[in-house]
């Protein structure tokens, strides 16, 4: 294997380890293939196991012949390691550079595991798109396999005829046509998304488009656009071979702007905010103003606002919704999929939303691998990175938190999602789309997340104790009085949160003394019932 | 604010008019005024407005919506610039909330304007509501609270008098400082000389006395107000008193001095012949200055921070850069910081420290306190929080009258210090969830209260102004009602088992674990509030365990008794044989997991109970909690220096419960008619109806919008379960407790009405 050439020292003793909110430990420290390992090689201790690929960007500095490296993760977690021996530092740095950033993607870490737990029910196969969509949209709507070679893709209004598809497909950027996201059973209505329409700078039209959009809508009803740019950003965008909707064509719809940042924008938000939270001698105002200036609760409160928005066109007014941005991959689908959430109670089950992040991310063609390439500490400028996954998780943290009973799920599994969007041992975040994980046969070569998360021992720590199912839609606040920093997360190696883990042991030790009760009491209501017929049969009670 | 109208009924009425000026107390009303909203103007609601003796109320009869503002929590009136639809009415009060009412003419909106500038802020202390509130006498007891707290009794807890520490009789009659207890608490090697001697020096006459004595260690903090030292005085006696306290430790050789002022504002009152201590005279001492913002800074920064909150529709730049500029989480830091010193310096170094501000009321009070919440867990129960502002804030002479601006007094000496403190303590909680017996609607009972004025707990700047005020005679007490609806105010997660709840709390106070306040600040923001409580899910949960626990209890004695009438031997039961049928003890504890914890449980129910025992008397209870309680009281006032008195409210209801439960036992044992007993006497019809009286499942406050009497439901509505039928109701309508048949204990539990008249008729039929 290739790997040996790259690890030039695989074994240094005497190793110190400082981590975030725990003793320092001293051992040995191996480089593998796939992982940085340190050991103190004595029972019960604890060891250090870390995936090259969490590794976000690593700092070097000498004292001596002492090499003090700082690794800093991409879950945000910054660990310390004191290795003597600067030739032995130095080696250890360059295999984790260039083992945390390997090109061949088969060469990573979800090829190679196995998982230590048995595998009941194939992640892979969980949310097969026919049942998903067949349970979710009844029949006025079809799959169609036009695209069944990555050409376009789509699942369409019945009547949609195949042409109408391919000419959409060729007036919408990267041919993401209008394709169905969300069918809202309780009075008719969908959610769109798709790209920006290709008008360009002379104000091209497409018959094809306009038909399609339309044949989704019921007679006599108007549709929403919302277009997550800027009215100037759009226009800017004709110029480039982009551009809107003009109302002229599409007479049925009503174009919204509501603008949300992308890329390099929320790149640097995340940067700016992690900094600010890892800093815990900063003042109180200091503090506060960093957190300004990161944007990242604007960019929260902007996503939900947006997505109660198309909630609002959905359950209030009884309108359709095209969500789009520019491709179509980012903000679109934090929109969609936000708007899911509170609308459908079905996205906040585990199961739910696990199909939820299959469809409206990874079938959607969300580019992980692009966007969760490097995180907060990275120090390459590469364009294609961007929190966007990260943001909406944050939207359903900020939502969980105004609803906490009508999860299923707990905090610690979005958490999970985060993390695993970043760096794992599954395959299921790997790739940019649905075409390039059928290319490296990602199904039959690597475990799906999904695989380990269902198995019954895992997903009983990631439930929520106070569920229950809540039908209803559920309508968050965005003041910004109820946006909270998402401390689970990004204080995550600053705060020890024991007291707070003991406070949720306790909700689930008093909810799981109430169930039991209730099935007890049940029980021997049974018993006496039974009991007394007996008796009044032996004449032994009276009326 | 619903505990502030409980006594709607009884104070409008004019009971109270014996105390009035005549002119304000004819009940004034103003028909069709518009109530503004801030975020839906719109659609305000149209109503009437009534003017009482001691609240604004307006009632909208559409959304049968009543709005309550009492007199007292006015902080300003505003007239605004006429519209088109009348005059509106600004009103912003101390609890944060803001109304404005339109009021069609101009003329009525000036009366109402004159009379409120009146009735909210008294002239002198005795026009106060405390002292013409008068409740039922059903619902709360004169004597009820006066009684629960004496430094005496919290110092003994803290095992003192020893060898060490000693009650010093100088201030009996406040002769050398006005502003302390008459009890104080000092060092044994300072002698009556050291103490004039050194409360001469000290601003005030407050000279240094203990203030918490850590039993652990030996070590303590002791609280003064600054030394009169100007630039170069010394004295002696001073300085001799605190080698006094210094050498009180035998395990530290040194003792902080803790002025929790900024140095700049220490150095100013040099200038005015106050000052600091200086190293060079007092020998073995560290002393440290801690930055803590005077009452000015504070004032005007509550100010600002109110603004924010205010904001319409804000951008979450604007919210947070305001509240930057408020500048209010970093004084809530500051004190953390400063309180957390001051605990460590305790806890690690096994220091003793003495705490200064200037006259030491109010920084001083702040830290000592936050300190002692730091490191005793007593201090964070109920009763022991309560204790502890007895001790710090009211025995030491925090300015309440002044500070709170409860009569006209001069604007600058108003300050948000106790308010500072309660947002201090609701921030640990947020950091230890498990770690307090209390929640937070007690903090926010406990902060509105300290304004209403309705108790006279905290009526006056000081013990001698209390005592000449004659307060216990002539006002009820804040405590004595608090007990009385312990319920609400319990944290359900709380367990006393919890190693987080038996040990020091020390939290992290890096800026970044500070939270805005949203549940106080901006309380009356229904739009902001999470939809779904945890706390409130929680405790309707344990509530629930509860009763079906109880249930369980009957049901297996009922299982068991037909049993026997059937002749079947208990032998085969599987579900008998674990318990022996003749001790129900046993299988309650066997099925339920829970009792591994078994203090936990006790804790809270303990609680409740002394609520619903001491509650509201149902007529048919044979159980007389005031009673009782009052009689213990008397007793303990008998033997002063009892280590009972120190007894906390919830050991004393623990107590009285654990007697409770053999007692009833007893009872029902002996007694067939008490449902329990002898089951030959059960019939088909009566164990039917046990088994229907108790709910198997409890609504889920989701989606419950108005109660059945048509008052809606929101966020500020405390909502209750009723334990038969498990329906949600208002306060107003689950004002009974009664046993419920099929409870083994027989305790009183809410119930709605139509609940309580189906068991009256019930037990008449049977």
């Amino acid at each position: 294997m290739e790997f040996v050439e790259l690890i030039k020292t695989p074994k240094v003793d005497g190793v110190v380890l400082h981590r975030p909110l725990c003793p320092r430990i001293e051992g040995t420290l191996c480089v593998t293939g796939h992982h940085l390992i340190l050991s103190s090689r004595q029972k019960n201790a604890e060891e250090l196991w870390l995936l090259h690929s969490g590794v976000d960007s690593i700092e070097k500095k000498f004292v001596g012949s002492m090499g003090y490296l700082t690794v800093k993760c991409k879950d945000f977690r910054v660990i310390r390691l004191d290795i003597p021996g600067m030739e032995e530092c130095l080696n250890i740095a360059s295999s984790i550079e260039v083992l945390s950033s390997l090109d061949t993607i088969t060469l990573t870490y979800p090829f190679f595991f196995r998982p230590m737990f048995d595998v009941i029910e194939d992640g892979w196969q969980a949310f097969p798109p026919e049942t998903e969509f067949g349970r979710l949209f009844g029949e006025d709507w079809r799959i169609s396999y036009v695209n069944k070679d990555y050409k376009v893709r789509g699942w369409i209004e019945g009547c949609a005829a195949l042409n109408l598809l391919l000419g959409s497909g060729a007036f919408r950027q990267g041919g993401r046509f209008p394709v169905l996201s969300y069918f809202h059973a309780a009075n008719d209505t969908s959610i769109l998304r798709s790209s920006q329409p290709l008008t360009g700078p002379n104000g091209r039209r497409c018959k094809s488009d306009e038909q399609l959009l339309n044949a989704t809508l019921r007679p006599g009803k108007r549709g929403y656009i919302i277009d997550t740019r800027a009215p100037n950003v759009a226009a800017n965008a004709k110029a480039r071979g982009g551009g809107v909707e003009p109302e002229v064509h599409y007479p049925q719809w009503r174009r919204i702007h509501k603008p949300i940042e992308r890329w390099n924008a929320l790149q640097d938000s995340l940067v700016r905010l992690v900094e600010a939270c890892q800093d815990p001698n900063s003042s109180m105002d200091k503090w506060l103003s960093k957190l300004e200036a990161s944007n990242w609760l604007t960019h929260v409160k902007d996503i939900l606002t947006t997505a109660c928005l198309a909630a609002q066109c959905i359950d209030r007014e009884g309108a359709s919704v095209l969500v789009h941005g520019s491709e179509g991959i980012d903000t679109t689908l934090q929109v969609t999929s936000l708007t899911q959430i509170i609308l459908n109670p079905d996205c906040r089950t585990v199961r739910g939303f696990e199909a939820l992040v299959e469809r409206e991310w990874l079938q959607a063609g969300h580019p992980f691998a692009d966007r969760c390439a490097k995180s907060a500490h990275s120090t390459s400028k590469q364009k294609f990175e961007s929190p966007v996954f990260l943001l909406f998780l944050d939207c359903v943290f900020q939502v969980y938190q105004q609803f906490p009973c009508s999860f299923e799920f707990n905090e610690q599994f979005l958490v999970l999602l985060f993390e695993h969007s970043y760096a794992s041992q599954f395959g299921t975040f790997l790739c940019n789309n649905e075409c390039d994980r059928k290319k490296v046969k990602l199904q039959t070569k690597t475990v799906s997340l999904w695989s380990y998360v269902n198995s019954p021992e895992m997903l009983r720590t990631y439930l929520n104790p106070l569920y229950e199912p809540n039908n209803g839609v559920v309508w968050p606040s965005v003041a910004p009085q109820s946006l909270q920093l998402w401390s689970g997360l990004f204080l995550r190696w600053e705060t020890n949160k024991s007291a707070e883990d003991a406070a949720w042991q306790e909700v689930i030790h008093i909810r799981h003394h109430n169930k039991e009760l209730k099935s007890k009491v049940t029980k021997l209501r049974r018993q006496l019932e039974e009991l007394q017929r007996e008796a009044r049969d032996a004449n032994l009670l009276e009326e | 604010m619903e505990h502030i109208r409980t006594p709607k009924r009884s104070n409008n009425k004019g009971a109270q008019k014996p105390h009035a000026p005549p002119d304000y107390f004819m009940p004034v009303q103003v028909e069709n005024v518009r109530l503004q909203d801030r975020f839906n103007t719109r659609k305000p609601a149209i109503g009437t407005l009534y003017l009482t003796a001691t609240h604004l109320i307006f009632v909208d009869p559409n959304s049968k919506r009543e709005t309550w503002v009492l007199h007292m929590h006015i902080e300003s009136v505003e007239k605004l610039p006429l519209s088109t639809v009348g005059s509106p009415l600004l009103i912003r009060c101390k609890t944060f909330q803001t109304v404005t009412f339109v009021i069609a003419k101009e003329r009525e909106c000036h009366d109402i304007f004159e009379s409120l500038i009146m009735l909210s802020r008294p002239a002198t202390i005795t026009e106060l509501y405390a002292f013409q509130y008068n409740p039922q006498a059903t619902l709360l007891d004169h004597e009820e609270g006066w009684n629960y707290f004496s430094l005496e009794a919290e110092f003994s807890r803290q095992g003192l008098p020893n060898n060490r520490w000693v009650h010093s009789p100088i201030n009996k009659d406040y002769q050398i400082c006005d502003t302390y207890p008459r009890t104080l608490f000092v060092p044994t090697g300072a002698t009556t000389p050291i103490l004039l001697g050194s409360s001469k020096f000290r601003s005030r006459g407050r000279l240094p006395v203990l203030s918490y004595y850590h039993k652990d260690n030996h070590a303590t903090i002791c609280r003064c107000s600054q030394p009169l030292s100007g630039f170069s005085a010394r004295c002696l006696e001073d300085e001799q008193m605190l080698q006094a306290i210094m050498r009180a430790n035998p395990n530290c050789n040194f003792m902080y001095v803790v002025d929790t002022r900024p140095k700049i504002n220490a150095m100013v009152n040099k200038a005015a012949g106050k000052g600091y201590e200086s190293t060079d005279f007092y020998s073995n001492i560290r002393f440290q200055f801690l930055g803590i913002e005077n009452i000015h800074v504070m004032r005007n920064s509550l100010d600002k921070l109110i603004e924010v909150c205010d904001l319409k529709n804000p951008s979450v730049g604007d919210f947070l850069s305001g509240l930057e500029n408020s500048s209010w989480l970093k004084h809530i830091k500051a004190i953390m910081d400063t309180s957390l010193f001051i605990a460590k310096a305790v806890l690690d170094e096994h220091a003793s420290v003495l705490v200064h501000c200037s006259d030491g009321w109010d920084r001083t009070a702040q830290t000592c306190s936050l300190a002692g919440v730091f490191l005793d867990p007593y201090y964070r129960t109920l009763q022991g929080f309560q204790a502890l502002i007895e001790k710090e804030w009211l025995d030491f002479g925090h300015k309440f009258t002044d500070r709170l601006g409860l009569t006209a007094v001069e604007e600058k000496e108003v300050s948000p210090v106790f308010t500072q403190f309660v947002e201090c303590v609701w921030q640990l909680t947020q950091q230890f969830p498990c770690a307090f017996q209390f929640n937070e609607s007690f903090l926010l009972t406990l902060h509105d209260h300290a304004y209403s004025c309705q108790f006279g707990t905290f009526l006056g700047n000081c013990q001698r102004e209390r005592e000449e005020l004659s307060l216990s005679s002539k006002t009820y007490s804040l405590w004595g009602y608090m007990r009385k609806n312990m319920s609400d105010y319990v944290n359900p997660l709380y367990s006393r088992e919890h190693p987080v709840t038996q040990g020091v709390l020390l939290p992290n106070t890096a800026p970044q674990n500070f939270k805005f306040w949203r549940g106080m600040y901006n309380r009356y923001e229904s739009g902001v509030h999470p939809r779904e409580s945890v706390t409130d899910t929680v405790s309707a949960m344990k509530d629930h365990s509860a009763s079906l626990e109880d249930h369980v209890r009957l049901l297996e004695k009922r299982i068991a008794g037909v049993k026997k009438l059937l002749g079947k031997d208990t032998v085969l039961s599987p579900d008998l044989q674990a318990k022996g049928d003749s001790n129900p003890e046993t299988v309650v504890n066997n099925p339920v997991p829970t009792k591994d914890s078994p203090s936990e449980d006790n804790g809270a129910n303990a609680v409740s109970d002394a609520s619903s025992e001491s509650g509201i008397e149902d007529v048919q209870s044979p159980v007389n909690g005031d009673s009782a309680s009052a009689e213990e009281n008397e007793e303990k006032n008998d033997k002063e220096d009892n280590l009972d008195s120190t007894n906390d409210l919830v050991e004393e209801a623990e107590a009285s419960e654990g007697q409770d439960v053999p007692e009833t036992k007893a009872e029902v044992d002996n007694s067939p008619s008490a449902g329990a007993g002898d089951s030959m006497d059960v019939s088909l019809n009566r164990l039917s109806l046990e088994m229907d009286s108790v709910a198997l499942e409890w609504k889920a406050f989701r989606n419950i919008r108005q109660c059945s009497c048509e008052t809606p439901l929101d966020a500020f509505n405390k909502k209750y379960h009723c334990w038969r039928c498990g329906d949600i109701f208002c306060t107003r309508c689950i004002d009974k407790q009664t046993p419920i048949p099929g409870h083994y204990s027989q305790r009183p539990v809410p119930v709605c009405r139509t609940c309580y008249k189906h068991l009256k008729l019930e037990s008449k039929l049977s």
